[in-house]
């Protein structure tokens, strides 16, 4: 009976870890958390290449490394092009019979700047090329890791060290970039959105993405309370209003079909997402209206694609 | 077994600065970080798991009894299992040095 059910309970998942602890991520670091779940979700035969960022800097201070798979740091800009390196030599060694046949995942791991801003153009050759590789970018919305400078990946009206709120202007003054909509116009096999706040969604997209043949990309949402200027202990808590109050909706793009993984009747007020966190304190009424009219816009663009069924 | 980084002399690490023990991170004690931590009151434990898998250090394992149980030598004080526990089980405390 049990086993035509689909059982998403914690229980179910590995009690192994890949991701060591020890790591010296923040109090309440959510991206430390996304990274942790992917490596669970992977098990053990992959290759990872990670990006500079938080990620790279907090698991391998020499002579330490959280890693328990194998990991190397390669440059800011070309996470995608040495996992596309990677993916090519496993196929070659493989074909020579100097490696046994058997499925090796290749991973490029990088934060939002790595991807949407610095490793944009590799990231776009390698899903052109069609390397059978996942891309996860782990997206806490500024450089975070160098003192929270804005990236192309920062909201409407976050105050960071580079765009501060003051007497002129409020905060960032660009919208997000949508880094899963630019992946998808590759007609990439997989695109999807998760958070660790749902764990049990991001292991099995994670899962999916290393079942299917060609390049796949993932964009994690990770809450980062030194950056977003909120308590620690509401990392979890903020990533779910984010899905709940449609900024992050979690979607899969398959093939260029559009599915909601949940579709919420109704969203929550933008408004309990946004005055738990310090970057955004400046923001008046008027202009949380404003991003509230968009957020809803997108949302609704969103679900009428899913509901089509169809590309772009 | 791994030094603390501060005895490390440059002339003794691998060349080209490969890491040969994997994970070694787990000797490292992040758990002086914290000011709080986490209590757990086995009576209102209904054995989710929810702190197990919020936990961004991994510092929450399964015990025999199947309780999930802190290492305080990981645990930084986030605070996320307090709040994330759907019954309450787990409060945070302060830290004091025992006498």
């Amino acid at each position: 009976m049990t086993e035509k059910l689909n059982v998403f309970a914690v229980r179910t998942l590995t009690q192994k870890e890949y991701f060591a602890p020890g790591h010296r991520a923040c109090q309440g670091c959510a991206e430390a958390l996304a990274v942790r779940l992917v490596a669970k979700a992977l098990g053990r035969n992959v290759i990872i290449a990670s990006a500079t960022g938080c990620m790279e800097v907090v698991s391998s201070p020499i002579p330490f490394t959280a890693w328990r798979v194998p990991w190397f740091h390669v440059a800011f800009e070309n996470a995608a092009a040495v996992a596309s390196g990677i993916e090519s030599g496993l196929k070659v060694l493989m074909r020579k019979g100097r490696l046994p046949r058997k499925k090796i995942v290749t991973i490029a791991l990088a934060g939002d700047g790595g991807t949407a801003d610095i490793g944009l153009q590799a990231l776009s050759g390698a899903l052109e090329r069609g390397h059978d590789f996942i891309y996860i970018c782990t997206d806490n919305e500024a450089y975070m890791n160098t003192g929270i400078q804005r990236s192309s990946s920062t909201p409407f009206g976050a105050s960071t060290t580079t765009s501060p709120a003051g007497k002129v202007k409020m905060g960032q003054i660009t919208w997000k970039k949508n880094m899963p909509a630019i992946a998808a116009a590759h007609n990439i096999p997989y695109v999807a959105t998760a958070c660790p706040s749902y764990p049990i969604d991001l292991v099995e997209k994670v899962k999916k993405a290393a079942s299917i043949e060609g390049p796949a990309y993932l964009h994690i949402l990770s809450v980062c309370p030194t950056g977003w200027r909120s308590a620690p202990e509401l990392s979890i808590k903020l990533g779910r209003l984010a899905v709940e109050t449609g900024i992050f909706p979690l979607y899969e793009v398959e093939h260029g079909k559009y599915h909601l993984s949940i579709d919420f009747p109704r969203l929550r007020p933008i408004k309990e997402y946004i005055r738990l966190q310090g970057r955004f304190r400046h923001l008046t009424e008027e202009m949380i209206g404003q991003i509230e009219e968009r957020v809803r816009k997108e949302y609704a663009e969103l679900k009428e694609k899913a509901a089509k069924g169809v590309a772009r | 077994m791994t030094k603390p980084d501060s005895e490390w002399k440059w002339k003794e690490l691998p060349e080209g600065t490969v890491m040969l023990e994997p994970g070694n991170a787990d000797q490292y004690r992040t758990g002086d970080w914290k000011t709080l931590k986490p209590v757990l009151n086995k009576e209102l434990c209904i054995h989710c798991g929810l702190c197990y898998i919020f936990c961004p250090d991994s510092s929450y394992n399964l015990d025999a009894e199947g309780y999930f149980i802190v290492n305080l030598f990981y645990c930084k004080g986030c605070g996320i299992c307090a709040k994330e526990c759907p019954t309450g089980a787990i409060t945070m405390v302060v830290e004091e040095e025992e006498k």
